[in-house]
């Protein structure tokens, strides 16, 4: 419960965060993507800011024996530079570069109730469920394999 | 056009920075939202209560700034249905996939030095400025 509710916190926080950047406008995401055209680096300026405070608190995390709410954290450990990152890499940048749109921002503009913004989460609902359940496919055919 | 605002982008970026931060320290979790929102999707009950949680103060934030006077987002979307669920469609595939998105890899994974997120954020960002370009100076459109 005590997790849930920190989760919240924190969300809300985010959610404040793109909305004062003004990350969650299309067209300002576009503006910064728009490289030769009139560029707003503002994008920049978020990411950087918002990469020192998280510099600085990963490294306070680093030395917490365990965090606050729970038994220990999940740093990610993959290493591999392989296929799924750079597919899935580049066809998230073709998905942003059409619609100006990555998860968060998209998320935080459910708030609009725009029926577009409402269809581009659906959407992308049914992607993450497609290669969650192609991923669990592939797991489950590799370990049907019988050993040598 | 949206002309350069690095004031309001500073104030938020750190505010995203801040969010990041606490749920590490206080719950040792990745605040990577295709992360959390492809994690809710997959239901497992010990993580499913604070992946929701997290969500619903996405959506809640701009609605209490609303609340106190401040302007709702107002996101300029394109025309056609077909671009939208196209988008969307790789926008979820795509982050499942390579494991992260912007929050993921360009924040948290930048933040923890990683070569896997360096490589996937300068992909999917030199990516989207190619299609950009390719709408708007090569097709002429304005998606």
């Amino acid at each position: 419960m005590i997790r849930a509710v920190a989760a919240l916190v924190c969300g809300l926080i985010f959610g404040a965060g793109l909305t004062v950047s003004q990350m969650t406008e299309t067209q300002k995401i576009k503006g910064f993507l728009d490289i030769t055209g009139y560029w707003d680096p503002s994008l920049v300026v978020v990411m950087a800011a918002a990469l020192i405070v998280t510099f600085a608190g990963y490294w306070l995390a680093r030395r917490q024996t365990a965090p606050v709410f729970s038994a220990r954290a999940l740093w990610p450990t993959a290493k591999d530079i392989d296929v799924p990152l750079v597919g899935g890499a580049v066809l998230f940048g073709v998905g942003w570069g059409l619609i100006g749109f990555c998860p968060g921002p998209a998320i935080v503009d459910l708030s609009t109730g725009m029926p577009t913004v409402i269809v581009f989460i659906a959407a992308m609902a049914v992607g993450m469920i497609a290669n969650n359940l192609l991923r669990r496919h592939e797991r489950g055919s590799l370990a049907a394999e019988p050993a040598e | 056009m949206t002309s350069f605002t690095p004031i309001s982008a500073a104030i938020g970026g750190g505010l995203i920075g801040l969010a990041v931060a606490l749920l590490m320290l206080l719950n040792g979790r990745i605040a990577g939202i295709s992360g959390i929102a492809g994690g809710a999707l997959t239901f497992r009950r010990d993580e499913l209560p604070w992946q929701l949680a997290f969500l619903v103060g996405l959506v809640a934030a701009p609605l209490l700034m609303h609340a106190a006077g401040y302007a709702l987002p107002n996101p300029i979307m394109p025309t056609n249905w077909a671009v939208i669920v196209v988008g969307g469609l790789l926008t979820g595939f795509g982050t499942q996939w390579s494991g992260g998105c912007t929050s993921g890899h360009g924040l948290c994974g930048m933040a923890r030095l990683s070569p896997r997120s360096i490589v996937a954020t300068g992909i999917f960002m030199v990516t989207a400025m190619i299609v950009v370009f390719l709408i708007r100076h090569v097709w002429g459109g304005v998606l």
